[in-house]
Formats: structure tokens, C-alpha cells, sequence
């Protein structure tokens, strides 16, 4: 049994590790650092200086909101949209490119399983995904230079923003999985994605619904992956998100093995 | 001394569902089995299932119905156990193109679990015994077809398995890349187990010790090679001359049946001042009736052939080709 499990890891970091190499080898991965980081840098620059306009006023206040509310959580939520729409670009390919190729008939005739096939491909993208998190965290830090941040809140914030982008990762490769074409599996990811971020958005609208309506808004709004997210950009770290993330991520990671399971099957 | 079974299938079917026409069976009730060191050939046209028995074979597909056992491992039961013992070409051969073969093999030899110490070696052996040893920096992308299916091969050796199934090795090659992959895959079959197919008849005689007939699903014929060349007899015999014959004295040789003239070869002769379309050289195909007792045709074809052939010197036919045409 011990053999078993340290051979599967060993089988998972091999296909993780390929996965990576993959995606640095593609031009794509390099744009994506790129322009993700451009993007963040200019937000970050811009949110910078309207505090520094802003920040005399500020200091009048009792309680008034520091450096870390106004730019470190805007900046990591900011990201959050952003690798929305980068993510399936990345997950797109996984599995339906492997498919349109034929090359997955390599990874079905080799004695690997079909849950160390999904877990190799979710890690390899996961880890570059982590690299950029950890670059675009690099812009906060810089802050420590000339001022305090509230590390906590900023610690909260980064776990929540990967906890979110490892979610991203697990709804994008089953979506890979179902169909053949990269582009479709793209699409249909972001879509997904982008419902589940503003299904609260109808949970929020509370204005003359009564009592009933006010509940099933409250459920939808439970589903939301923003929902989860904001309380973890303030600060305020709860379990219960932390177990949403870990259902959301084990739900699509467990449909995934399973569609692969059912490409062999008979129907 | 019993050779050790390698493969044993047992009833094996797979039904497709949906489609125009319905449900189709692509597989229908197939068993055999395999010795270690024999080279199995799957004959048959294409869509006959082929290619969907080595899905199955290789863990690729599930089967409907029936049973697949690997040296003694059940692949359903213990899938990761069974195929560590197979190395599996498909029909398309399943490259990364954008790696070079070094980066390609050595990740198939990982996914394969060779030990990082021998992975070296494995990538040496199985790149020399399929003639790669020059191209391993190579990106896959860039290499020729033959080569990419040499990659496609050596992926499937790499490990050393028991059993390799390679899928239509062949098919667009040129002719002297297939006489090597068939060299190759000859070498192969003294160390390995191999099941191959093809839809070309001469290649299963070159390469393969046994051979199973596969039409519509069904296993229609299953023997050795030298029994099938048995049933292979020819009834005709091909003849080029240089000058016209006497289809009369011809026909009244011993054995003769009928013959057709074969005009199709014809050559536009450019250049002179009337340029004229006419037959370069006259073909014949003799017919022949052989007795019913098959054991003794290829004697009794030997013995027309020379027949013919003395009527052909002393009648000064020119005769420059002679040959029997072999069909199943």
C-alpha cells in the first residue's frame, strides 16, 4: 500500500512536471506573465497614487482604512477577474488537445490511473499559475519598503486568491475533458467561471423581494466564488470558504476522472 | 517446453451505440492468445475491428463483453499491473511534436517507471534498435513520417515490455522504410511477444509466425503462416514476350485452361515524327487447371511453368518474364 501511494505521487509530479515544461516551452505561457503582469502593475500604480492624494484626508479619520484595504485588496481582487479569463486559456488545452491528437492513448496504455492523470495536469498548471501569483504578490511586498501593510490581511488575501485561481483550474480541465476542441473547452470554461463569480449579483439585488425569495437568493449567493472570496480580502478568514474552495476544487477534479474513466467505456 | 502465455482473450466484443444506423458491433465474440516470442498478424480490410481488438488490447477501450488477461494478469481487474507489461503503437502514433525525441522518449520512459538511474540506457537501446541514435535532439515536428513512426515504435519498446502491439506500423511508408520497420519488427518478435496488423497480405507473410484473419468483427481464419501459404495457390501464370504467340500450341500444353491477353501496359513513344501509342511488351496470363488434391499444387505449377517455357524457347517467343500470380 505504501509502495502503491508513493508510486502514484512519483507518477503525478512526472506528469506535473511535464505539464509545466509544456507550458513554458508554448509562447503563450510567456504572454500571459507578460500581460497579466503589465495589466496588474498599472492598477497597482494607479491605486497607489489616489491613495497617496487621498491619504491626508484619510488620516483625519477615527478607524480610517490603511494602505492594505485601499490598494493591496483591490490589487489581489483585481487579479481574481483578471486570471478569470486567463485560466481557460491555460486549462484549455489539457485534455481536449490530447484528445484531438490522439496523444492520450499514450497516457492510457502506460500503468498510470486515470486520477493520476487529472492530478498531474491540474498540479502542472496549478504550479505556473503559482508563479504568477507569487509575482504579482511581489508588488504589495514592495510596499514593505517604505511602509507597514497589514501582513495578515495580506496572508488572507493571497490564500484566497489562490484558493479561488486553484478553483478556476479544476471547473477549466474538466471542461477539457468534455470536447475535443481547445476553443470550446475555452469558452465554455470562462462561462462557466463568469456565472458562478456574479451569481450573487442577483442574491445582492435585495430590495422589495420578501422573506421567500430572500433565502433561495441567500442559496445562490453561497454558490458565488466571489461570495467566498471578499470575506478572505478583508481579513476575515472562515473556515466555511475554505471548505467551499476545497468542494468546488474535489467536485470538478472528481468529474473530471470520471469523464476520462468514461472515454474507455462502452456507449 | 510450453511456451508461457502472454495474451489470452476470451470472447471479446464491443458494441457501438448511436450513429445512422443504429448500434453496430465493431467487435463480435474474438478469442486467441498469445505465446511469448511469437509474432501475431491481424489481416483483414479496413473497419474490420482491428484496430478496435488493440484499443481493448492496450486498455485504451473497454470491452463489452469477455475477458483480457496479460501474462496471467486480468487488464480489467489490475489495470496498472497489466500494462506495465504492454508497449502499444496506435494507428496514429502518439507524439509530442513539439519536443525533441531525447525529451519525448525519456518522458515515456518515466510514465513507463523505469528507474531514473536506467532511464539512460533504455533511451540509448531503444533509439539504436530503431535506427534514432543520430536524431535524438531533433525536434519530433521536423522529422519525416518513417522517422516519426520509428519514435512511435521506440516509445513502445522503451520499457521493454512483454507484449507490443503496434497498429498498422507501415502504413504510409515509403518502400524501403517499410522493409526496415519490417526488419525491425522481425528483430522484435525474438525477444518480445508482438501482435501487428495490417491489411497487406505480404507484410503478415514477411514478419509474422501466425496469422488471424479478421472480417466484420469475426475471426474467420486463424493459423500458422506456412499453413496459410498452403491455401495460397496460384492458378495463373504471368508471361512477358518480346514477340506475339501461339495462343493455339499454348492452350494445348497439358494443364492449360484459357488465356488472356493483358494490353494495358502500353508506352506513348515521343519524339519520332509520328508519335503512336502501342504495347511495349505483350502479356499473357495463362490460366491452368491444377488436379483437386491441393497438397501438390505448387508442383504441378512448377511443372506447367517449365512446360511453357520450353515451348516458349523452342518457338522463339522471346520470352523474358515468367510468373505466378498469387491471391488468396
Amino acid at each position: 500500500m505504501q509502495i502503491m501511494k508513493k508510486r502514484g505521487l512519483a507518477m503525478i509530479k512526472i506528469i506535473a512536471w511535464r505539464e509545466l515544461k509544456n507550458l513554458f516551452l508554448s509562447p503563450l505561457a510567456w504572454a500571459i506573465l507578460v500581460v497579466t503582469q503589465i495589466i496588474l502593475c498599472y492598477q497597482f500604480l494607479s491605486q497607489l497614487e489616489t491613495y497617496m492624494q487621498m491619504q491626508a484626508k484619510l488620516s483625519v479619520l477615527e478607524h480610517s482604512p490603511g494602505v492594505t484595504d485601499l490598494v493591496v485588496a483591490p490589487l489581489l481582487g483585481g487579479a481574481a477577474i483578471v486570471l478569470l479569463i486567463i485560466v481557460p486559456l491555460l486549462t484549455m488545452r489539457l485534455i481536449s488537445e490530447e484528445q484531438k491528437n490522439q496523444t492520450l492513448s499514450l497516457l492510457f496504455s502506460a500503468p498510470i490511473s486515470m486520477s493520476e492523470i487529472i492530478l498531474g495536469k491540474y498540479l502542472g498548471v496549478l504550479s505556473f499559475l503559482m508563479i504568477l501569483i507569487a509575482m504579482i504578490a511581489l508588488m504589495p511586498l514592495s510596499l514593505l519598503l517604505g511602509t507597514a501593510i497589514d501582513l495578515g490581511q495580506f496572508f488572507s488575501a493571497l490564500l484566497g486568491l489562490s484558493l479561488v485561481v486553484a478553483s478556476f483550474v479544476a471547473a477549466g480541465l474538466y471542461m477539457s475533458t468534455l470536447t475535443k476542441q481547445p476553443a470550446i473547452a475555452a469558452i465554455s470554461s470562462f462561462g462557466l467561471l463568469l456565472l458562478l463569480w456574479m451569481i450573487n449579483w442577483a442574491g445582492n439585488s435585495t430590495d422589495v423581494q420578501d422573506a421567500i425569495d430572500k433565502t433561495t437568493e441567500h442559496t445562490l449567493s453561497w454558490f458565488s466564488l466571489l461570495n467566498h472570496f471578499e470575506p478572505l480580502l478583508k481579513g476575515i478568514f472562515s473556515s466555511t470558504d475554505i471548505i467551499y474552495y476545497m468542494l468546488f476544487i474535489s467536485l470538478f477534479l472528481t468529474l473530471a476522472i470520471r469523464r476520462l474513466e468514461r472515454l474507455r467505456l462502452p456507449h | 517446453m510450453d511456451k508461457e502465455l502472454l495474451i489470452e482473450v476470451k470472447h471479446l466484443s464491443r458494441h457501438y451505440h448511436g450513429g445512422r444506423d443504429g448500434d453496430s458491433i465493431a467487435v463480435n465474440d474474438i478469442s486467441f492468445s498469445l505465446k511469448r516470442g511469437e509474432v501475431l498478424g491481424f489481416l483483414g480490410p479496413n473497419g474490420a475491428g482491428k484496430s478496435t481488438t488493440m484499443k481493448m488490447l492496450s486498455g485504451n477501450l473497454a470491452p463489452t463483453h469477455g475477458s483480457i488477461k496479460i501474462a496471467g494478469i486480468d487488464l480489467m481487474d489490475q489495470p496498472i499491473a497489466a500494462k506495465a507489461k504492454i508497449g502499444y503503437l496506435p494507428d496514429t502514433p502518439p507524439l509530442y511534436k513539439d519536443l525533441s525525441v531525447d525529451e519525448y522518449l525519456k518522458y515515456c520512459a518515466q510514465l513507463n517507471q523505469i528507474d531514473k538511474a536506467k532511464i539512460a540506457d533504455a533511451l540509448a537501446v531503444a533509439k539504436e534498435r530503431c535506427g534514432l541514435s543520430d536524431h535524438g535532439q531533433r525536434i519530433i515536428n521536423h522529422l519525416s513520417k518513417g522517422y516519426q513512426q520509428r519514435v512511435g515504435i521506440a516509445q513502445a519498446i522503451i520499457h521493454a515490455p512483454d507484449i507490443v502491439i503496434l497498429d498498422e506500423p507501415t502504413v504510409g511508408l515509403d518502400p524501403i522504410q517499410m522493409v526496415e520497420i519490417r526488419k525491425l519488427i522481425k528483430e522484435l518478435g525474438q525477444l518480445h511477444s508482438v501482435l501487428i496488423s495490417s491489411h497487406i497480405l505480404p507484410e503478415i507473410q514477411a514478419i509474422c509466425d501466425n496469422v488471424q484473419i479478421i472480417k466484420q468483427g469475426q475471426l474467420v481464419f486463424h493459423s500458422s503462416i506456412a499453413q496459410l501459404n498452403q491455401h495460397i495457390h496460384s492458378h495463373t501464370l504471368c508471361l512477358s514476350c518480346g514477340h506475339s504467340i501461339d495462343t493455339e500450341k499454348l492452350l494445348a500444353l497439358n494443364g492449360v485452361n484459357a488465356i488472356r491477353e493483358n494490353t494495358s501496359q502500353v508506352n506513348l513513344m515521343a519524339g519520332s515524327s509520328e508519335s503512336s501509342i502501342q504495347p511495349v511488351n505483350k502479356q499473357w496470363r495463362v490460366d491452368c487447371t491444377l488436379a483437386d488434391d491441393s497438397n501438390n499444387a505448387h508442383q504441378e505449377m512448377m511443372d506447367i511453368a517449365q512446360e511453357v517455357i520450353a515451348l516458349a524457347v523452342q518457338e522463339k517467343w522471346s520470352l523474358y518474364e515468367i510468373y505466378s500470380e498469387k491471391n488468396l
